[in-house]
């Protein structure tokens, strides 16, 4: 299954995943030359500097309801905040009729908050990511999906602590 | 004095009559005056459980701390009990070997009656008097922490335990500090030398997320299957340096434990679920609320004493089974088809001078000691004072090494790391290199010095306090309160990060936000270098000649930690 997903994951979502995470690991300032020439780049949410912000740019709204369909899971302390692995996955039948059509990933305090934006299609299969995100200090970590119908919904927030380490033990 | 085993024996048939213990004090102590030992067989599944012996191969000193508070959800309740609080929790009579057990009392005056705890050959005549009792019914699981701890262990990079586990039958294994051997290490090892079965459900690639260790095993017993997953400690490369497996991701992954499990019932049609495992033991009971179908979770990391009864959570068992070998479980089981129809459970000290040493292992240790006996025996200095670490602050061997830190690297102040492992000496004791590496032995042991502003230093305390006395079990990495030197603070535990810590002096003096002070520290999170702690400590020791401990920096704590059950003796923090 695991291969499956990789592979769904690579073929079908490369585009928008591949930015997004180079987004999403800071190595890339949206507005830049690179993401500049990324047609359809999102530069005003990726650029804002607080979370009400980022999320009235890019999904229009700063409060969306909570769904357990959307699931995120996240490290409770990071390994190294430099490279927080997190996994989203929506519930979704992923038909024409009824899919996933956009994921944002938001750390509430870092300097830009919108970490990722996915955009997928029914061909995606399914509404699935693995990433890595930067966090500059323990947050919360979140995500937002809209469906096709544009009916948004909101994962629980995840706190990822972000710690020196040593002493365990 | 100290009691032998022939002494004990003799003592158990004339009961009252010897002026040792009081008339009836055996009695009290152990039951009865049979053989403490000998227990009848139940059920048709026993699990033997062991953990975190820290590669100690021989009998140690190993004193309960006095101070191991719980805040939050585990607000005195079991293993946050200290003292008489952990006697009364479980109902214990409060007679020496319940004590000497389950608390820190009397702990000089009792040690020297019941002698020393462990001992890979004494652990292994009590093996296998039960594998003899319950011929294959017997499986013996290892809860990590195994292979470090000792100077034979780091110089042979674990590898002497791995003997002595292959000798004692170990059948399955978790790990935690044996990861700080590095990847290489652990994989050959793994691979070429232990015949247990190492189990992690937790580690996966940082590449792809794929599991590295298979996550469980499914043992056939009595023509029942009893599934087996390994937890390894979710944090190991924050609380461990990261760069020794730079390819392997931990974390609690409750998630993919509840996949585990359904999986080891669903598919592999397992009757019975036991987690082997090394989250410690507050992770293990959140662990235990948030996943459905653990008949049972083996504990280790913590050191904590959590028995003689088991902790029910929902419907899952959870203990933890202390350290240093002082401690081996048993759980006798009836499996039925798919369910537990019934357990007895025993929380076994392992008295070594109540239990013979096993010839075979006796002559492997010997064996593995051999070559290093003139360096292990070197003596360094004696000691006036009982020596301790294990306990929620300073303990009394670290405060001596962070007297030894500052003053051989002409430091004003000093930190050592919150470990819960090293083993104690008794007043009058010599203090010899073994002793030294018994506190100190890891793979990265560079001694450093650095430069901390007033802030920096409360900073890091506050963060590794946080890791301790977060009241989200799930933030907590284990391990107790950094150790300081020349640092003195109030504290209250309850609070939230950046506010436990108040009032941070350095020398007596409010420290300063800004003013550089110069800490001298070992055990970075980085590769640095710096010479070995076994070394400074060692030629700190050599120079003293005669230790004793006259003050313990602790912290000042808040009033209402009077009555915190994590908390023997309120008075030595002057509640």
């Amino acid at each position: 299954m695991k291969q499956m997903q990789r592979r769904q994951f690579l073929g079908t979502g490369v585009t928008a995943a591949a930015v997004a995470a180079v987004a999403g690991t800071g190595l890339l300032r949206a507005g830049n030359a690179f993401a500049g020439n990324v047609a359809g780049w999102p530069a005003k949410a990726f650029d804002a500097k607080v979370l009400d912000e980022a999320m009235g740019d890019s999904i229009g709204k700063t409060d969306v309801p909570v769904s357990s369909k959307v699931s995120l899971k996240a490290p409770t302390i990071a390994e190294n905040g430099g490279a927080v692995p997190v996994t989203i996955e929506v519930d979704s039948p992923m038909t024409t009729d009824d899919y996933i059509s956009t994921v944002w990933l938001f750390v509430d305090h870092n300097p830009t908050p919108l970490a990722s934006q996915f955009t997928f299609t029914p061909a995606c299969g399914k509404a699935y990511i693995q990433e890595r995100i930067k966090m500059a200090k323990t947050d919360n970590v979140r995500v937002v999906a809209k469906t096709n119908k544009g009916e948004l919904m909101a994962s629980a927030p995840r706190e990822v602590k972000v710690t020196i380490g040593g002493c365990g033990g | 004095m100290q009691l032998g085993r022939r002494d004990f024996l003799q003592l158990l048939g004339v009961a009252g009559a010897s002026g040792f213990f009081a008339p009836g004090a055996i009695q009290a102590a152990w039951g009865s005056d049979k053989d403490p030992y000998d227990i009848p067989a139940y059920g048709n599944v026993t699990l033997l459980h062991m953990t975190d012996s820290h590669a100690q191969l021989l009998p140690v000193w190993w004193r309960e701390p006095d101070t191991n508070i719980g805040v939050g959800p585990v607000l005195n309740q079991t293993p946050h009990l200290c003292g008489k609080w952990m006697l009364d929790y479980y109902g214990l009579a409060h007679s020496g070997r319940d004590e000497y057990t389950y608390s820190c009392l009397d702990y000089d005056t009792l040690a020297k009656h019941y002698g020393k705890i462990g001992g890979y050959a004494h652990i292994a005549t009590l093996v296998k008097r039960y594998r003899e009792q319950l011929g294959n019914r017997a499986l013996l699981l290892d809860g990590g922490d195994t292979w470090q701890g000792s100077a034979t262990a780091l110089w042979t990079k674990g590898e002497d335990m791995v003997g002595a586990q292959n000798l004692l039958g170990v059948d399955d294994f978790v790990g935690h500090w044996e990861f700080t051997y590095g990847q290489k290490q652990v994989e050959y090892l793994v691979k070429n030398k232990l015949k247990a079965k190492f189990l992690a459900q937790n580690v996966f690639s940082n590449t792809w997320q794929e599991p590295v260790f298979q996550p469980y095993q499914i043992h056939e017993i009595s023509g029942r299957r009893i599934a087996v997953i390994g937890q390894a400690f979710p944090f190991t490369p924050i609380a461990n340096p990261g760069y020794m497996i730079p390819d392997w991701g931990f974390g609690i992954h409750t998630e993919h434990m509840q996949k585990m499990v359904d999986e080891c019932r669903n598919d592999k049609k397992a009757d019975l679920v036991v987690v082997l495992s090394h989250n410690g033991a507050d992770v293990d009971k959140k662990m235990a609320s948030l996943v459905r179908g653990i008949d049972i979770i083996l504990g280790g990391h913590t050191h904590d004493i959590m028995g003689p009864k088991p902790f029910q959570v929902n419907q899952t068992l959870v203990i933890n089974t202390s350290t240093n070998g002082k401690i081996l479980a048993r759980f006798d089981l009836d499996v039925g088809k798919g369910k537990l129809n019934g357990w007895r459970f025993h929380y076994l000290p392992v008295f070594s001078n109540l239990i013979p040493a096993d010839a075979a292992m006796s002559e492997y240790i010997d064996g593995v000691r051999k070559p290093y006996l003139e360096k292990l025996q070197q003596p360094l200095a004696t000691t006036g004072s009982l020596l301790y670490r294990r306990d929620n602050f300073n303990g009394t061997f670290d405060q001596l090494l962070c007297d030894a830190l500052r003053a051989e690297m002409n430091c004003e102040a000093s930190f050592s790391p919150g470990f819960r492992w090293g083993y104690c000496k008794l007043p009058g004791e010599t203090i010899t290199m073994e002793d030294v590496m018994g506190q100190t032995a890891i793979t990265y042991p560079q001694v450093t010095v650095n430069n901390y502003t007033g802030e920096q230093i409360k900073n890091i305390m506050e963060q590794v306090a946080d890791n301790i006395f977060n009241p989200n079990p799930y933030y907590q990495q284990g391990g107790d309160m950094i150790r300081v030197g020349n640092i003195q603070y109030d504290f209250n535990p309850d609070e939230k990060i950046y506010h436990r810590i108040s009032n941070l002096r350095i020398g007596g003096k409010l420290a300063s936000a800004s003013k550089k002070y110069k800490v001298a520290g070992w055990a970075a999170m980085q590769p640095v270098e710096g010479k070995p702690v076994w070394e400074v400590f060692g030629s700190w020791l050599q120079s003293q000649k005669h230790v004793e401990v006259k003050k313990v920096e602790l912290p000042v704590l808040n009033a209402d930690m009077r009555s915190n059950h994590g908390i023997a003796f309120p008075k030595t923090y002057k509640l």
